[in-house]
């Protein structure tokens, strides 16, 4: 794959850093849970992650841990989706019920 | 060419991520914005099949049935959860995530040890190269301990641990243990052999249970916040050990607005994070219990009602105690007769009441109460003195006056919302004990207070016919 070494790495999570504080500084109140929960999704992303370490690992111990971290990056991406969506949901319902 | 398009789909997702997150930041278009970051996730996930790095039969069919389990369970319980136990069901999930992050990086030094089995000699920073190798042990170490801590968070929220040490001395056990985490994560870095793997990430799991026992139920928002933050850095990490840019950007983005999030909570309590953490709530209430003067002052649920269709202007405070009688929707049923008697009612809403950041504005929105009635504590505070009722429907320590007034209370300092400068204080409360950090409350024996007591929802549905009545 791509190389992404020492200063790289070091300016993407600088600005990577920069892009959530900015996105997160003008949120009102209101969403700041369904912003935790769609955060908590997208940290979700661990599951690729996952793939690619049990994708080549070979004993079967490496196996086993490697199953386990798909398994949970699995339900971490799909229960972080699902519960922000419901949440969010409920946001659109109650402003077309009362504009 | 197939690295090329792996490449762009990392590329597009990292875009889409940063674009959902940013929708979520307006209500607007917040939903959009979850289903965008569910496209970009879609999309990393699927191409993630072609990377060149699985190989396997065996590999395949085991990543197909992993994520076949693990995201089938998921689906199903978030499906069902009600909107009440969703705080602890962000902390389950998120700990998922720290899990498989943590996991990642056991397999990884896993991978290490046996390469230097097979060369016969060195230690796994040079194996790996000592800046995948210490960030391999980091985000393991941040992320086993996001697991467990956050297990632990969800095991209280959700009612099933009660309990605040679990060893004598749960502080000095912490240092500890945090102590030998990390020389046992130096002996990984430098060393070889499987032990010290092993020892390493069952001391960083221990660690986070000791990390979250102790933390008490008041601080439960900032801590599950916390371990959001830190889940989101151990993905970074990952991504660097990986060489995969879509989690280094995914998991710091989520990383830096976490932090920012956690310490505007942090803020808000005027609890420096450093005290939630590492001094436990409940345990240092017990030096001023002498207990408030006076007696609380009873009503009943019908004589309230009549209070508040008779008042000018009404200001609701809720807090757990309405999500976990799920009153929310009685409670806008009783605001609307109100409202058609002309009387003005408005919601205050406290940062941190609830379980979570916006909580009680997840429950209100739930109900259908419009976004207009609702205000921050900011916004709300100079106006209690113009308010002939004040409702406060299961909230406890954030309407606690010793917060301004008593040194030696353990919230001293913590902003609160000024309930007590109204007219009158009707307080709904399912029984007479303390609240959920054990601080007893002047406010329920004020001169001007009236208490109601009993299930939230119960009495908003006796309010409501009383009204109706009129």
């Amino acid at each position: 794959m791509i190389e992404i070494t020492g200063f790289t790495a070091l300016y993407i999570f600088m600005l990577s850093a920069v892009a959530g504080y900015e996105v997160i500084s003008r949120v009102p109140v209101i969403l700041h849970t369904p912003l935790m929960s769609g955060s908590n999704f997208i940290h979700g992303i661990v599951v690729i992650g996952a793939m690619i370490a049990l994708g080549h690992a070979e004993t079967p111990m490496e196996q086993l841990i490697g199953f386990i971290a798909v398994l949970l990056g699995a339900g971490n991406a799909v229960g972080g989706y699902v519960v922000t969506e419901r949440m969010l949901e409920m946001f659109k319902s109650s402003k077309k019920d009362n504009a | 060419m197939l690295t090329g398009l792996i490449q762009l789909s990392y590329f597009l997702a990292a875009v889409l991520f940063i674009v959902g997150l940013k929708g979520m930041s307006s209500p607007a278009t917040a939903r959009q914005g979850i289903i965008w970051a569910g496209v970009g996730m879609l999309v990393a996930t699927f191409i993630t099949f072609l990377h060149p790095e699985i190989h396997g039969v065996g590999n395949y069919v085991l990543i197909i049935i992993a994520i076949a389990i693990g995201g089938g369970l998921a689906w199903k319980t978030a499906q069902t959860v009600q909107m009440t136990d969703m705080p602890q069901m962000v902390a389950l999930y998120n700990g998922m995530g720290g899990g498989s992050a943590g996991a990642i990086a056991a397999v990884y030094l896993l991978e290490a040890q046996r390469r230097l089995v097979e060369a016969g000699h060195g230690a796994v920073y040079q194996q790996m190269g000592a800046d995948v190798a210490f960030l391999a042990v980091l985000g393991g170490l941040i992320g086993s301990v996001a697991f467990s801590g956050s297990l632990v968070a969800w095991a209280k929220l959700d009612g099933r641990m009660k309990r605040n040490s679990l060893v004598p001395m749960q502080q000095v056990a912490n240092i500890i243990v945090f102590a030998a985490m990390l020389l046992a994560g130096l002996w990984v870095f430098l060393g070889d052999g499987v032990f010290p793997i092993f020892l390493f990430f069952a001391l960083a799991l221990l660690f986070g249970v000791f990390l979250a026992v102790p933390i008490g139920g008041a601080d439960m928002p900032v801590v599950i916040s916390l371990f959001n933050a830190l889940t989101g850095l151990a993905v970074g990490f990952k991504g660097y050990v990986l060489g995969n840019p879509a989690l280094i950007i995914a998991g710091t983005v989520v990383g830096a607005a976490g932090m920012l999030l956690t310490h505007l909570m942090a803020k808000a309590m005027n609890r420096p994070l450093r005290n939630v953490l590492f001094s436990g709530f409940g345990t240092t209430a017990s030096a001023a219990d002498d207990g408030p003067e006076g007696e609380m002052k009873e009503v009943g649920a019908e004589d309230a009602g009549y209070m508040l269709a008779y008042a000018d202007r009404v200001v609701i405070v809720p807090g757990y105690g309405m999500a976990v009688a799920q009153a929310q929707h009685k409670i806008w049923e009783l605001v609307q007769l109100l409202q058609e008697r002309d009387v003005d009612v408005r919601f205050a809403i406290h940062p941190v009441a609830g379980r979570m950041p916006g909580h009680m504005n997840v429950l209100l929105a739930e109900a259908g109460v419009p976004y207009d009635l609702i205000f921050d504590m900011e916004e709300i505070n100079e106006e209690f003195k113009a308010t002939d009722v004040a409702v406060v429907i299961g909230a406890n320590d954030v309407v606690n006056p010793a917060a301004k007034h008593d040194e030696s209370s353990p919230i001293y300092g913590m902003p609160i919302l000024d309930v007590d400068e109204a007219e009158n204080v009707l307080v709904i409360k399912r029984g007479r004990g303390a609240g959920f950090s054990g601080v007893e409350n002047k406010l329920f024996y004020g001169e001007n207070t009236r208490m109601v007591f009993g299930d939230g929802a119960k009495v908003a549905t006796r309010m409501v016919a009383a009204v109706k009545e009129l």
